[in-house]
């Protein structure tokens, strides 16, 4: 469905406005891009255009790099759930508005339905399954548990990923950097209360559960 | 979602090379919160996609305090408001990466894409405008420069000619007694688009009262944002007061072109327009304040 957000008519003003701009902007800095000769140098050394087909795109997924061979438009969200059968992020809206497919990336929390898969070649890339230790939960996994922080459990690993990435960065919040901190991820069930107690006991605070 | 080839160049050269073979068929990726969305839904078409992540240029964050910020077009928001030196001398664009999505869209979206998609509501836009900042493009015929108020032509159009690509924002270095800020209206807390937005930004002469220099900025009250030249000259040379304040809240009331929609009537948003302007005047001003202050 194409957005009307605050579309204005485009109307006879783009032509002029384009027009000018044409003309305005001959003001340089540093000589950015030279002329035709180094675009030529550029054209020879080009870089590689990979796909539409499918390549080899090697993933390191908690810890163990995994050997993949998909086309360049396959999400990151789309390779864990198709290709590697980690199916912990969710795809619930696949429009970058939910959060339900939140892994961590070098270390930060991202939407996998928004990013290639072979954008995340050569990083870390953390995702729910490798959370629990030998069949024991992580405690902030303990946490949501301890603080009934999930109902149908839909929106849970990805928002459990976004509090991992958030008190990572974060050890010591208070309630209000929790909220905003979370802002990015939704729940339909309504169980933010939970998600925030368990954050709360994650990092020792009072709030949880289990240090009441 | 339809197949396309994928390009991850390493040199400004590299990109332009390739963006101005294939024309409009190719897509500048660098957050890609939007861009992969937009054509997963089909309402963007391309047979490539230029990840520009890999040019230096790009992703730098260079501060100097003579020559200003220069701000690679597909830096992450999370960069800029964690920057120590940045999200102190750039108090604007720390507001509006803060503002922009959820944490995980601010790790990923970039103030170069934001000013791309050109849409008339986007956050960063009047922030930019109010810190002054500067677009610098590459393209096949060299480099260019274009304010940011000039970049956007139309609801998603900007002035990028073929091949062309945005490679950075030059911001220059605040003066003293300087501040600013950015706030939009949004019906909830987070993760919405702005109804109105505003950025502002003062420079104070030394009794701290004067105003020497303003800017202010409006956006989703046009086909794309404005500064408002008129606000600036109502402030310039006068005391911050309220009736200065009042000067530049109507100045913009009567500059804004509001349409109505599902997120508010013109009426509604002009009215706003006056309440969101006298706001980040006033936050503008306490900054300035506090910037001389901290000297
Ligand atoms: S599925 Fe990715 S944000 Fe909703
Ligand atoms: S528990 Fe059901 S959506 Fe969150």
């Amino acid at each position: 469905m194409p957005k009307r957000d605050h579309a204005g008519p485009p109307s006879e003003l783009d032509v002029s406005r384009r027009g000018f701009l044409k003309g305005a902007g001959a003001a340089l800095s540093s000589g950015i891009v030279a002329g035709a000769e180094a675009l030529e140098a550029a054209n020879r050394a080009a870089a590689k255009i990979i796909g539409p087909g499918k390549t080899p795109v090697t993933l390191k997924i908690n810890g163990v790099n995994k050997a993949l061979n998909i086309e360049p438009r396959v999400t990151l969200l789309d390779a864990l759930r198709d290709e590697l059968e980690l199916t912990g992020a969710k795809r619930v809206c696949d429009r970058s508005s939910c959060g339900a497919c939140t892994v961590i990336v070098s270390g930060k929390s991202v939407y996998a339905c928004s990013m290639l898969a072979i954008e995340a070649q050569g990083k870390n890339i953390e995702t729910v399954e490798g959370l629990s230790v030998a069949g024991k939960l992580h405690p902030l996994q303990q946490a949501f548990v301890d603080n009934d922080a999930q109902q149908c459990g839909y929106c849970t690993p990805g928002f459990v990923m976004a509090c991992k990435a958030f008190l990572d960065k974060n050890p010591n919040p208070t309630i209000e950097q929790v909220r905003k901190g979370l802002g990015g991820n939704l729940c339909r069930c309504g169980t933010y209360v939970g998600v925030a107690e368990a954050v709360l006991q994650t990092a020792g605070k009072k709030g949880g559960r289990a240090n009441a | 979602m339809r197949a396309f080839d994928y390009a991850a160049p390493k040199s400004l050269n590299e990109a332009v090379s390739l963006l101005s073979r294939r024309g409009d068929r190719a897509r500048v990726l660098s957050g890609g919160t939007d861009l992969i969305v937009q054509v997963r839904e089909k309402r963007r078409d391309l047979d490539l996609m230029v990840d520009v992540k890999n040019i230096p240029e790009l992703s730098e964050i260079r501060y100097e305090p003579a020559a200003g910020l220069a701000l690679g077009a597909s830096v992450a928001c999370s960069r800029i408001y964690e920057h120590p030196v940045v999200s102190r001398v750039y108090p604007g664009l720390v507001d509006a990466a803060f503002l922009i999505g959820g944490i995980q869209i601010q790790n990923r979206a970039s103030l170069g894409g934001n000013l791309c998609n050109a849409s008339p509501a986007a956050d960063s836009i009047p922030a930019l405008i109010a810190h002054r900042a500067i677009c610098v493009i590459a393209g096949p015929n060299g480099g260019r420069e274009l304010p940011v108020e000039q970049f956007c032509v139309a609801p998603g159009r900007n002035a990028l000619q073929a091949g062309e690509l945005l490679v950075s924002f030059r911001i220059p270095a605040p003066p003293p007694r300087f501040g600013a800020n950015y706030i939009r209206f949004i019906p909830r807390n987070e993760m919405d688009i702005a109804v109105v937005g505003c950025g502002a930004s003062l420079t104070l002469r030394e009794d701290l009262k004067t105003i020497a220099e303003a800017r202010v900025a409006l956006g989703a009250v046009a086909p794309t944002p404005l500064l408002v030249a008129e606000a600036a000259s109502a402030l310039s040379g006068s005391a911050f007061s309220s009736e200065s304040v009042d000067r530049a809240a109507i100045a913009c009331q009567a500059a804004a072109r509001p349409i109505t929609d599902m997120r508010g009537t013109a009426e509604y948003r002009r009215h706003l327009v006056g309440v969101l302007t006298r706001r980040a005047l006033l936050k503008a001003f306490e900054r300035a304040q506090e910037a001389a202050n901290a000297r």
